[in-house]
């Protein structure tokens, strides 16, 4: 099906059925219950989710087929959010040309930025890519002020022209982010008995566009010119030898790749029509490599999953505060109490950052492959019990 | 190989999807609120976003303590703190309208963009009817923004630049610290006393939005009584080391060196200045001085040592001796073991006016909220008199200029205030040209 052999197009279904069926999936525990604290089913974080799979995807086409690791895949994430706030100021409110703006603009600057880090390889070029993100950041936060907004980032404004909308609502409020009328905030609520369940125009809006991209990865990861890339990772000297020019391979790996972040922050400032320069900021660009090892390089199915988790966990570990906590471990003795919360309370809350290295270390030391490679191995594990057949071979596979 | 497997989770997948759509349409709640998370409970959400990392999590602590407390007080428990001193008796110590407050908490981490993030889980997945806090003004900014467009009311923490109720004002969004403007108006005839009218200032600005409207105030202000402005140089927010900004100011001629640095970047200029010997040094026949627009507790302590006899303003001290600050810095100091900060103290205050406000307004109702705040005139929360001015939602009550103890008697008598500006001085028009561009729309109830 869509010129995909049926183990992509299997992989393609369960995830169009995941992202579909996202809201019910992600509120697992009834709206009044203790548990709900765990629940991420809102518009705001599972919008985060897709579109930083979206991010992850892309960042998976250079890091994951080439072996290039740019540290600098933010800077491409804020232009685009840049370009996509500056068409909502400037000639609607409709997302469709924020966001086709948002992936030339990004593409063009990561042509300028490709063309002169891909001169050198490996730490060299992950270090200028750095150093042209943190420079775009200095200009975005500083310099570049008037464009950028600086560190209170670029918003829109009531007498901002719109030249095909309206400046502004009837009541005289700044218009929301749209498709062709249909607000990306409108949002039904659906409970179930004890049950919520949340249905967003924005978050569809970015699974449709995240199933497409991730389509677009899957055609690139199975066509000639994935093979190509997958050369120049395995060995760039042999490939140079045989007469071949790897950089216009990579130089296009990288713009593609730009161009993926570019929509994310185009779908970003969609959702939010504001954007600030801590997206450039080199811990964001450091982020999305932990997202794509946390779920498995060269993977098609990883990096979507890396984001999911470390969105989670920003977003809903990160709110458990010790007051929560004691009321967890509320049954237990004072003394008790206090001793369990002092050991929890370190590891979760704003300590998440601390959960997250620990998790992160582990997956490095015993699943290299990233959590694909876990469920590859709980498959397997599976597999061999009821029958005992070893030779079973599972969906995804690494490029390298 | 791997076709049975697939069939079988095929199978169990379309059953789920069959089941979840025989589901759907038999419990059909509408969401027709008449506003954003309108409390139908017995009970009412409060959203602090305060920063817990970052350079300003000391702050954020201490603001949440001051939510934290501000939630028993309008619960009813503990002394009941400013309430009992408060101007408007409307709260009564059962929560707001009869529902109990609850509160969740969200890190801004002093990033717009988290602190949006933080505070649309709270709108959205907690129901808060009103956000408060943040200790930026780039996020204060964003935060306000947001609730604007969500359509909830947004108290600010501690913002200090003149664009939260500039600029970048919005009808949703409510200040009551007070700001870069008011800040030079009230130092101004302060240091032509002590330091004369002919000094010649150089401008050290930490390089984003609240550094460019500080300076733009100090300049206006100490111009205007005959200062010389020679450089303002720009330091870029993540400067840990000021030595290389600070060696050219000697050789500037100038006398007077103003440190448009906030937190910890304060903290290592003046540091930094004080070791240079700039303060011993005599420039122009007159001895070299320092100034400090904005000062806080946290950040006097921070500096040790070096802020002895330095002025700065400051929102409010905690050894002020009217009757709210009294009680306040009481039943603060009886919970903590301290004396809080003025982050702390304007925190507290935006959560009992906000309470206030509906008790008045009787409705949750974001619009009736706004109406009832503005214009709104208080007394008996530490400040003295202040008007909540309709035009641009910004408090305006007195302003403190404070100096650092040059005998400190503890780690948190540092500041010693050297003069209660009167609020006549610090006022402004709505349209002066450091608040000028931008409007505040009106009031937005959400969905």
């Amino acid at each position: 099906m869509f010129g995909l052999d049926k183990k992509d197009t299997s992989l393609l279904i369960i995830v169009a059925i995941l992202t579909m069926l996202a809201p019910f999936i992600l509120n697992p525990f009834p709206a009044d219950s203790a548990m709900a604290q765990f629940n991420a089913g809102y518009p705001d974080l599972m919008q985060r989710f897709v579109i930083f799979g979206i991010f992850a995807i892309g960042f998976n086409i250079l890091f994951g087929l080439t072996g290039y690791l740019s540290f600098g895949h933010a800077a491409f994430l804020g232009v685009g959010s840049y370009a996509a706030v500056w068409m909502f100021k400037l000639l609607s409110m409709n997302v469709i040309p924020a966001i086709i703006l948002a992936v030339i603009t990004s593409g063009l600057f990561a042509l300028l930025i490709g063309f002169i880090s891909l001169r050198r390889s490996g730490i060299y070029f992950s270090i200028l890519t750095l150093a042209f993100a943190q420079m775009s950041f200095a200009l975005a936060y500083s310099v570049l002020t008037p464009i950028t907004g600086g560190e209170t980032g670029l918003q829109l404004a009531l007498d901002d022209p719109r030249i095909l909308g309206a400046s502004q609502t009837p009541e005289g409020n700044i218009p929301v982010p749209g498709l062709f009328g249909m607000e990306m905030r409108e949002t039904t609520q659906i409970a179930v008995g004890a049950w919520e369940f949340t249905f967003n125009v924005g978050y569809y809006f970015c699974a449709v566009i995240m199933l497409l991209s991730f389509y677009l990865a899957i055609r690139i990861f199975r066509s000639p010119f994935g093979m190509m890339l997958r050369a120049i990772k395995s060995n760039q000297q042999r490939l140079n030898y045989t007469g071949l020019n790897a950089r216009p391979y990579t130089l296009a790996a990288f713009v593609i790749s730009g161009m993926y972040a570019g929509l994310a922050g185009g779908l970003m400032a969609s959702m939010d029509p504001l954007a600030g320069a801590e997206r450039m900021f080199w811990t964001a660009s450091g982020e999305v490599v932990l997202m794509t090892i946390l779920g498995g390089v060269g993977t098609l199915i990883g990096p979507v999953l890396g984001a999911g988790m470390i969105k989670y966990m920003e977003n809903i570990i990160s709110k458990i505060n010790s007051d929560i906590l004691h009321g967890w471990f509320a049954f237990m003795p004072d003394g008790l109490e206090d001793f369990v919360v002092a050991i929890v309370y370190p590891f979760i809350g704003k300590g998440w950052h601390l959960t997250l290295g620990i998790i992160f270390m582990l997956v490095v030391i015993f699943l290299p492959g990233g959590l694909v490679e876990g469920g590859q191995r709980i498959a397997k594990a599976f597999k061999r019990r009821k029958s005992d057949d070893a030779s079973g071979k599972t969906s995804t596979e690494p490029a390298e | 190989m791997s076709k049975s497997n697939l069939t079988r989770r095929g199978l169990l997948k379309t059953s789920a999807i069959a089941g979840a759509g025989v589901a759907l349409p038999t419990i059909f709640t509408s969401s027709a609120n008449a506003f954003t998370n309108e409390p139908t409970g017995s009970t009412v959400t409060l959203g602090f976003n305060v920063p817990q990392t970052g350079p300003y999590a000391d702050e954020g602590a201490d603001e949440l303590r001051a939510y934290e407390l501000a939630v028993e007080h309008l619960n009813g428990g503990g002394d009941g703190g400013m309430m009992n001193t408060f101007s408007s008796k409307a709260l009564k110590g059962n929560g707001i309208l009869g529902k109990k407050v609850e509160y969740v908490t969200g890190d801004t981490q002093t990033k717009s963009d988290a602190a949006r993030a933080s505070a649309k889980s709270m709108i959205e997945k907690d129901g808060a009817i009103m956000i408060t806090g943040g200790s930026s003004s780039g996020v204060a900014v964003a935060v306000q923004a947001l609730c604007q467009e969500a359509g909830v009311i947004f108290m600010a923490g501690l913002t200090h630049s003149n664009d939260t109720t500039g600029k970048d004002k919005r009808a949703n969004g409510f200040r009551h610290f007070f700001n870069s403007y008011m800040s030079g108006a009230a130092l101004a005839p302060v240091l032509a006393n002590a330091y004369g009218t002919d000094r010649k200032a150089y401008h050290l600005t930490a390089d984003y939005n609240w550094g460019y409207t500080t300076e733009e105030a100090i300049r206006a202000s100490t111009e205007a009584m005959g200062w010389e402005t020679v450089a303002a140089v720009k330091t870029p927010l993540t400067q840990t080391d000021f030595s290389s900004y600070i060696a050219p100011v000697l050789q500037s001629g100038a006398d007077t060196l103003v440190l448009n640095h906030y937190g910890g970047n304060m903290v290592n200029s003046l540091t930094n200045a004080v070791q240079f010997g700039l303060r011993d040094k005599q420039v122009n026949g007159k001895d070299f001085q320092i100034v400090v627009p904005l000062y806080s507790r946290l950040m006097a302590r921070g500096a040790g040592e070096n802020v002895k006899g330095i002025f700065g303003s400051t929102n409010w001290h905690w050894s002020l001796t009217d009757e709210g600050s009294k009680t306040f810095v009481k039943s603060f100091g009886e919970k903590y073991g301290f004396p809080p900060s003025q982050a702390a103290h304007t925190c507290y205050v935006q959560t009992l006016l906000y309470a206030d406000a509906v008790e008045r307004a009787g409705s949750f109702q974001p619009c009736a909220v706004v109406e009832a705040l503005e214009g709104f005139e208080f007394d008996g929360l530490g400040n003295g008199p202040t008007l909540y001015r309709a035009e641009d939602h910004q408090c305006f009550k007195d302003v403190l200029v404070v100096k650092g103890k040059e005998n400190p008697t503890s780690e948190f008598d540092l500041l010693e205030i050297v003069e209660v500006t009167p609020v006549d001085q610090v006022t402004y028009a709505p349209d002066h040209p450091q608040f000028a561009g931008g409007a505040l729309g009106s009031c937005n109830n959400g969905a």
